[in-house]
Order: structure tokens, then C-alpha cells, then sequence
């Protein structure tokens, strides 16, 4: 892939880029598909039901049966709502989460683009969602809905500062943004290398404010069900509706995949006698850890308050973020450098 | 004012029914103290309801009811601080309105009766006294139409704000046109 | 110039966190809210004016009715005040089972607000442990009165059904199987940090506020006061019976949570005696006269429902059917403090402290 992008662009390189984008983006949506499959078991099965098992074999064709739904449904829009901005925030929403993936890389020759700013691209690209939650929520022209959106702001202004911060650790230790170099810089055969034990703190930080920024449980404070009915998209039905869900898998899929490239190794073994199995294996497996972790989480807590959600973001994980950054800095300058 | 006579023993062998009951002794002081502090003919009737386990029972007017049931609740003597149950009866020939008072320190009950016109029925709101009775007058206003002058916000609680009649009733002509 | 607005939001009818169809109107600054008026009614039912044209037995299946998580209670107050009328002997075979089924049904009744508290907090696992639990009990009662739900298994002067062979054996199964799943319980979710930052100190109030406002069950023990009519004014068989009421100290959402764990801890307490002194034989219906006319008079009985006191004025004319009913029903008591309470708390808030009073709400409308 490196090479093909280096070349000048021709027809047929544009062709074969399509075909890959493609090729990702069907991956990428059968990854959805089976990631709520395996969503509803795993926490079917630890809370004691069977999960989805009607359609097809063991329920595997649940998902695409739900997404049919989605497809035939009406699509209402509200006879009050901001028309434009309605149709419009969906898309906002899914643009920025499928173009954060052409950043990341899966082996050391499977990779898309080879960004020198990678980390920012995510970083700022992700941001854009946000935009559409609030546009969403606000087009509604419903309280709750607006509600949720006011909360969507609030939370990802204020995760994704640590978010960031949290990233500079690993950042300094691998001495740049291009997320192939993060990962070439954890080599070294052993997990030891990988940079969640060395930046445990930044790993951390990481982690919570990453599930913050997928609104998943426990800061799911957006939707929250329970006292917002289903904020944002509570207006949302049909396609747009599924939008929306396809955007906050495709994004548990890019935080799985970016957690996986800058804190674990990427498509590192984790021991040098296992490096003959191949990369990719090991970056699906670290990668399904993750995704599993994610689901694990909702299984298990509750939802945070809004005011208990700010506080913790800033005078928690912000402090700590920058004290990993200045604590890194000083592990640099005393052990590395000399 | 009448109280019923309770045939008094001496002899500690005989019946527990026989002996002068101890709320016999409740319903003396409630009723002396009503008759001394709000007024002499504060109490229209006062008897023990053997029924229900000789639960003092005292009627009270409605013009003195609001004093008497500041007296309940700050006496301490009666210390009346829990408001158990409200209800609303109509008697057809008369409304009234039934409160089962506790003290919750000393376990004393009584049960207070106060009764209104039925034509124009009205009988001071309570809810100062004790807020519990704020959404049980609403229900009595919203069921039997009786009104408590000075509660906070007399508003119909069960039925539909845009209700006629008053269900509970006995007159209430339950084929209404939405049935 | 930038101009703020209050936001007018309508909580429910058909809200997931009200438990029914009941409504609260709030007014938010923000998230704050500055003012709230519940509205109900939504499931009013006249069930006081039904009764009115009905025989005491016929009202029966109306009081499972009213508090559907708890049917054998309210089944229990209104039996209970008609046998307070006529003066009627209960068979002890008869007031055993009643007991038990009562207590069962407390269980049950705090399992199910167990599971849906926290699913209002946000935790769904819970819910579903709670309800496999909760399954048994109600299997139990689908064998003894053939109903999951509405039971309509009492009567004056007894019981419908006697226990079928066996079935004194399975409480007395259950009891040691709910006590290990309590301890499961406890260590899923009672030391949960997001969960004891979400209900710990919200929802405060003292005695003299909780007095006044007439609450009652839970709703009165977290202030501390030992508050328990099943101790206090015991009725039935519950002064047979050595059982502590749990009180807490600081008026909490977080002691009504430990309070009501607590009071399953003691309705096995109690079950376990009642199962072990159980009658071998006997009858299960008293002598009742054919058809039940309570004499002249009237009559008010209050029981320990799990939401507090349950309470049933009786007035009656000697005939068949009752002059007045009136049920006092606690979920409706209880729920008067809640404006009081959320003034300057948050939306989330809203919900923890609704759901920490725990209502019904085919019991707040009858």
C-alpha cells in the first residue's frame, strides 16, 4: 500500500484505491454487524438470557434482519424541526467516523494513509461529531433530544482535552504523530515494550476518556435512557436513526483500532517466540480485547451524573494527564537522552 | 356532648373488655383540652369506636377544626404528628371528612370526624398543620366536591381537570357521555 | 444581550423512569430544576366508587390492582379490616399461610424495586438478576393460587387455597438460596463507586420533615425513626415472629437502598420461623356467615405494605356491599415530598429520588 501511495496517481491507482476503500468500508460494516451481535450475547449472557438467537443460525443474521427494519421503516422528520439541519446531522455525524479510519494502520504494510499528523487527524476529525450530535439534537426540536445534545457538548469538550493530553506521553516516547512510527516504536518482542506499562498513566487517562468520547455506559449520558428517553436521536428513526447507531460502532471500532496502535503494540507479538504467528492476527486479537472491554463495562455500571462526569474530567483525568506528560518529559530528559 | 358510659370493673380477675379502657382516658383529655383551649363547644361528640379496637373518636366543628388541629399537632399532651389517613364520606345527608391521627412518640391514636352542609360543603384546608393532607384534600375535593378553604392548591388530583361532578357521590350519575 | 429561558419539560406520562403512567412537569434552569408539579390520574380506576357496588368478596381482585407489585398485602388490609368488622377468628393454618405469602410478597415487591432502581441509575444487569429471583416466588404463588400477579387469594375469615403437598418445603428452600443471592447481590452492586456517588446524600430529609409529610415504610425508616407497624401495632401473627426493623441514619437515597436490601434479609428472617412452625393440619377458612354483612360501623386497619403503611377505612351500613372504602395508599403519601425534594436538584437526579420512594402507580391512582 506504502508504495502505491508514493507513486504518482494514476487512473488505474485511483481505481485500486476505491476498490480498497470499499473493501475496508465492507469490512468495517461487518464488523458493526457482528460487534452488536456480539454486543447483545455477551451481555445476554451476563445477565442471564440467550441473547439474540431467532434469525438465522444461532441468531446470526439478527443484526441484518434490524438493519432491513431500520431501511424499510418510515422515515418521519418532525413538522417543527429545523429540516436541513435534520437530514444534515446524520451524515455529519458518519463522515468523520469513517474517515478517522484511513489513519490507522493494521500491519507494517497494511495501512492506508501514512499521515505524519495522524494522531491529530483522529483527534480533530472525531471532534466533528460532537457537531453533529448538537445539530442533531437541536434540529429535533425536542427538549430531550436537546437535553441530550447539550450534554454531548459538554462531555466531549471536556474528554477530549484529556483525551489528547493523555496521548502526549506516547507521543514524546515514540517521538512522533505518524501512528506507524507509535507502533514501530513499541518493537522490541517483548509486551514490556508496548507503551501501556511505560505510560500506564496516560493508558489510563486514556481508556475512560475514550469510552466517554464513544458515549458509551457508564458516561452515556447523551442517550440515557432512563432520563432522557433516548436523547439526541429521539426524533431519529428509520435510516438516519441507523446512521447514527452505525456511527457510534464504527467509532467503537476506531477508538478499539487507535487504542490498539498507541498503547498495545499494534500488530507486535507479545513475546519474540510468538512472532511467527502473523501480525494482523495479534492487532484483531488486542483489537477484540478492547471491543470486549467495552462491552464488559456495560454489562456491569452504572450511569455518572453530569456534574460527577465534568468534575471527574477536569480535575481528574485533566491533572493527571498533564502530570504524565511532565513525568514522561523528565523519564526523557534523565534516562533516554543520556 | 355525649360520652359512652363504659361499665367500669374492679376486680383485676375479670375481662379485659370490662375494664375502663386506657383510651377512654386519651378521649377525656383530648376532649377537656379541645373544650378548655379553642372552644367550649368545639367537640359536637366524642365516643369510643369499640369496633375498631375502642379508637377514640371525636367530632368536631367545622368553624373550630383548624384551631383544634393546630392544638393535635402541637400539644404535647396529644403530640398528634403523623396524619395517617384522610378520607371523604357522604352521608347523604351530610359530608364528612375522617382524619386518623397518630403520635408517633407516644402511639396515641385518634380518629377525628368533622362534618359540613352537603349543599355547600367546606372545611378548612389542614395542609399547614400537616402537610400530608395536602394531596388527600385535593382527592376528597376532586371525589366529593368538598371544599378546604386555605390549602395551597385545590386542584383535581384524579379525575381530568375538566370534569363534571364529583364521583364519589352517592348522588353522582355515573353514565356520564364519555362512559 | 444574551437571554435565558426557564425549560418547561414534561416527565412522562410515558417516561421509562416513572414506573407508569405518571408525570411530573418541571421547570429546568439548565439541568437544575427550579420548580416541579406532579400530575396523576392517568391510571385512576374509581376503584373506591366500584367497590361501593360490589361484595367484599368481589372487591378483592381490586385490590391486586391497585399495588400490582404487591397484590397478598393489599388482598391482606382489606380482609383484615372486614374480619376487624364481625369480630371473625382466623384459623391459624389460615393466618400462617397469609403470613407467609405476605412476606414472600415483600421479597418480591423489593426485588422488583431492587432491579428497576438501578436500571434507572443506568445499570441493566441487575434488573435481570433481580427478576430471575423474583421468578421463583412468583412460581411459588402461581402454584398455590394459580395466578402470577393478581393472586385475589385471600377472603374473609381465611385463604382460598391450602398449600399443595410440597410447597412448604420450597419457601423453605428459597430461604437459603435468596440469602446466598443477596450476598451476590451486595458485591455486584452495593459497592459500586459511580453507584454510592449517584444515591449517596441525594434525597436528604429529617424525621420531622418525613413525619409531616406522612411517609412511611423505608420512606421514614431511612430518617432513623424505628417506624415498623409490624413491630409497633403488630397485627397477624408478627409478634410470634423475632425480626429487626432496619432504620437508617441520614435520610438518603443510599438508606432507603440499604434499608429495603435489609428488609428482605428479615422477611427470610421471618419466613424461616413461620415455615418451621408451620401447622400441620387445620383448617384454611373460618366459620363466615354465607353471605358477609359487617355490621353498622366503621373501621380503620393499617398494615406494613413493602411501600409503607397500607391502610383500609371501612364504613359500612350492615349490608352486603361497604357505605365507603377508602384505601390509604402509601405510594400516594409517600410521593407528596417529592416536589419538595427535587427543587435545585438535577434531571438525573429527578429520577434517583423518584425511584428511591418507590411507587407504584395503579396504587398513587387507584
Amino acid at each position: 500500500m506504502g508504495d502505491l501511495l508514493r507513486e504518482p496517481l494514476t487512473w488505474g491507482h485511483a481505481l485500486i484505491f476505491a476498490a480498497a476503500a470499499i473493501l475496508l468500508m465492507g469490512i468495517v460494516l461487518g464488523f458493526v454487524t457482528y460487534a452488536i451481535y456480539f454486543e447483545r450475547k455477551v451481555i445476554g449472557w451476563m445477565q442471564l438470557r440467550v441473547g439474540p438467537n431467532r434469525v438465522g443460525p444461532f441468531g446470526l443474521l439478527q443484526t441484518v434482519a434490524d438493519v432491513l427494519k431500520l431501511l424499510l421503516k418510515e422515515d418521519t422528520i418532525p413538522r417543527k424541526a429545523d429540516r436541513v439541519l435534520f437530514v444534515l446531522a446524520p451524515v455529519l455525524a458518519f463522515v468523520p467516523a469513517f474517515a478517522v479510519l484511513a489513519v490507522i494502520p493494521y500491519t507494517q504494510s497494511l495501512y492506508f494513509a501514512d499521515l505524519n499528523v495522524g494522531v491529530l487527524y483522529y483527534v480533530a476529525l472525531s471532534g466533528i461529531s460532537t457537531l453533529a450530535i448538537v445539530l442533531g439534537g437541536w434540529a429535533s426540536n425536542n427538549k430531550y433530544a436537546l437535553l441530550g445534545g447539550m450534554r454531548s457538548a459538554a462531555q466531549m469538550i471536556s474528554y477530549e482535552v484529556p483525551l489528547v493530553i493523555s496521548i502526549v506521553g506516547t507521543v514524546m516516547l515514540s517521538g512522533s504523530m505518524n501512528l506507524r512510527t507509535i507502533v514501530e516504536a513499541q518493537s522490541g518482542g517483548w509486551f514490556w515494550n508496548w507503551h501501556f506499562l511505560p505510560q500506564f498513566i496516560g493508558f489510563g487517562v486514556f481508556m475512560i476518556a475514550a469510552v466517554s468520547e464513544l458515549n458509551r455506559t457508564p458516561f452515556d449520558l447523551p442517550e440515557a435512557e432512563s432520563e432522557l428517553v433516548a436523547g439526541y436521536h429521539v426524533e431519529y428513526s428509520g435510516f438516519r436513526f441507523a446512521f447514527f447507531m452505525l456511527t457510534e460502532y464504527v467509532y467503537v471500532y476506531a477508538i478499539a483500532a487507535l487504542t490498539t496502535v498507541l498503547f498495545l503494540g499494534g500488530w507486535h507479538a507479545p513475546a519474540p517466540f510468538l512472532a511467527v504467528v502473523p501480525g494482523l492476527i495479534w492487532f484483531i486479537l488486542k483489537f477484540a480485547c478492547i471491543v470486549f472491554f467495552l462491552f464488559w463495562l456495560r454489562a456491569t455500571f452504572p450511569r455518572v451524573r453530569v456534574d460527577q462526569l465534568m468534575g471527574f474530567g477536569w480535575k481528574v483525568l485533566l491533572p493527571l494527564a498533564i502530570v504524565n506528560v511532565f513525568v514522561t518529559a523528565g523519564y526523557i530528559e534523565l534516562f533516554i537522552k543520556h | 356532648m355525649s360520652e359512652e358510659e363504659k361499665p367500669g370493673g374492679t376486680l383485676p380477675e375479670e375481662e379485659e373488655t370490662m375494664q375502663p379502657s386506657p383510651q377512654q382516658a386519651d378521649l377525656d383529655e383530648a376532649v377537656s383540652l379541645l373544650c378548655s383551649r379553642v372552644h367550649d363547644e368545639a367537640v359536637a361528640e366524642a365516643y369510643l369506636n369499640e369496633m375498631n379496637g375502642g379508637m377514640p373518636v371525636l367530632i368536631i366543628r367545622s368553624e373550630h377544626w383548624l384551631e383544634a388541629a393546630r392544638m393535635f399537632r402541637s400539644e404535647p399532651a396529644l403530640g398528634c404528628d403523623y396524619l395517617r389517613n384522610l378520607s371523604g364520606v357522604d352521608y347523604e345527608t351530610y359530608m364528612e371528612t375522617v382524619y386518623h391521627l397518630l403520635s408517633m412518640s407516644t402511639g396515641k391514636q385518634y380518629a377525628v370526624k368533622v362534618r359540613t352542609d352537603r349543599d355547600n360543603p367546606s372545611i378548612p384546608s389542614v395542609t399547614a398543620v400537616w402537610p400530608a393532607a395536602n394531596w388527600n384534600e385535593r382527592e376528597v375535593y376532586d371525589l366529593l366536591g368538598i371544599d378546604f378553604p386555605g390549602h395551597p392548591d385545590l386542584r383535581r388530583i384524579m379525575m381530568p381537570d375538566d370534569w363534571a361532578g364529583h364521583p364519589l357521590r352517592k348522588d353522582y350519575e355515573p353514565l356520564d357521555p364519555e362512559v | 444581550m444574551i437571554r435565558t429561558e426557564e425549560l418547561l419539560l414534561n416527565v412522562g406520562p410515558q417516561h421509562p423512569s416513572t414506573h407508569g403512567v405518571f408525570r411530573i412537569i418541571v421547570k429546568l434552569d439548565g439541568e437544575v430544576i427550579t420548580d416541579a408539579t406532579p400530575v396523576m390520574g392517568y391510571l385512576h380506576r374509581g376503584t373506591e366508587k366500584l367497590a361501593e357496588n360490589l361484595n367484599y368478596t368481589q372487591i378483592i381482585p381490586y385490590t391486586d390492582r391497585m399495588d400490582y407489585v404487591s397484590a397478598m398485602t393489599n388482598n391482606y388490609v382489606l380482609c383484615h379490616a372486614v374480619e376487624t368488622m364481625m369480630g371473625l377468628q382466623i384459623p391459624e393454618r389460615a393466618e400462617f399461610l397469609r403470613l407467609i405469602v405476605m412476606e414472600l410478597q415483600r421479597v418480591a415487591s423489593h426485588l422488583v424495586w431492587w432491579g428497576t432502581y438501578l436500571l434507572d441509575i443506568g445499570a441493566m444487569s441487575p434488573f435481570l438478576y433481580a427478576f430471575r429471583d423474583r421468578e421463583i416466588i412468583i412460581n411459588l404463588f402461581n402454584e398455590l393460587c394459580g395466578a402470577r400477579l393478581t393472586y385475589n387469594y385471600m377472603r374473609v375469615g381465611g385463604v382460598k387455597w391450602d398449600a399443595p403437598d410440597g410447597w412448604i418445603d420450597k419457601v423453605s428452600e428459597f430461604i437459603p438460596y435468596m440469602e446466598s443471592k443477596l450476598e451476590e447481590y451486595d458485591r455486584l452492586v452495593s459497592g459500586n463507586e459511580i453507584f454510592l456517588a449517584r444515591i449517596k446524600g441525594i434525597g436528604v430529609y429529617d424525621a420531622e420533615t418525613a413525619v409531616s409529610y406522612g411517609l412511611s415504610g423505608a420512606n421514614l425508616r431511612c430518617t432513623g425513626l424505628n417506624w415498623d407497624l409490624r413491630k409497633t401495632e403488630p397485627y397477624s401473627l408478627y409478634d410470634r415472629f423475632a425480626f429487626d426493623v432496619p432504620v437508617g441514619r441520614t435520610g438518603d437515597c443510599y438508606d432507603r437502598y440499604r434499608i429495603r436490601l435489609e428488609e428482605i434479609r428479615q422477611s427470610l428472617r421471618i419466613l424461616r420461623q413461620a415455615v418451621e412452625q408451620f401447622p400441620e393440619g387445620g383448617e384454611t377458612m373460618g366459620k363466615v356467615p354465607r353471605v358477609i354483612r359487617p355490621p353498622e360501623g366503621e373501621v380503620y386497619v393499617r398494615i406494613e405494605s413493602p411501600r409503607g403503611e397500607i391502610g383500609c377505612h371501612i364504613v359500612s351500613k350492615g349490608k352486603a356491599e361497604p357505605y365507603r372504602l377508602k384505601f390509604r395508599r402509601p405510594s400516594f403519601v409517600n410521593l407528596q415530598i417529592l416536589p419538595k425534594l427535587l427543587i435545585g436538584e438535577t434531571m438525573t437526579n429527578l429520577i434517583t429520588i423518584l425511584g428511591g420512594i418507590d411507587i407504584v402507580v395503579g396504587e398513587v391512582d387507584c
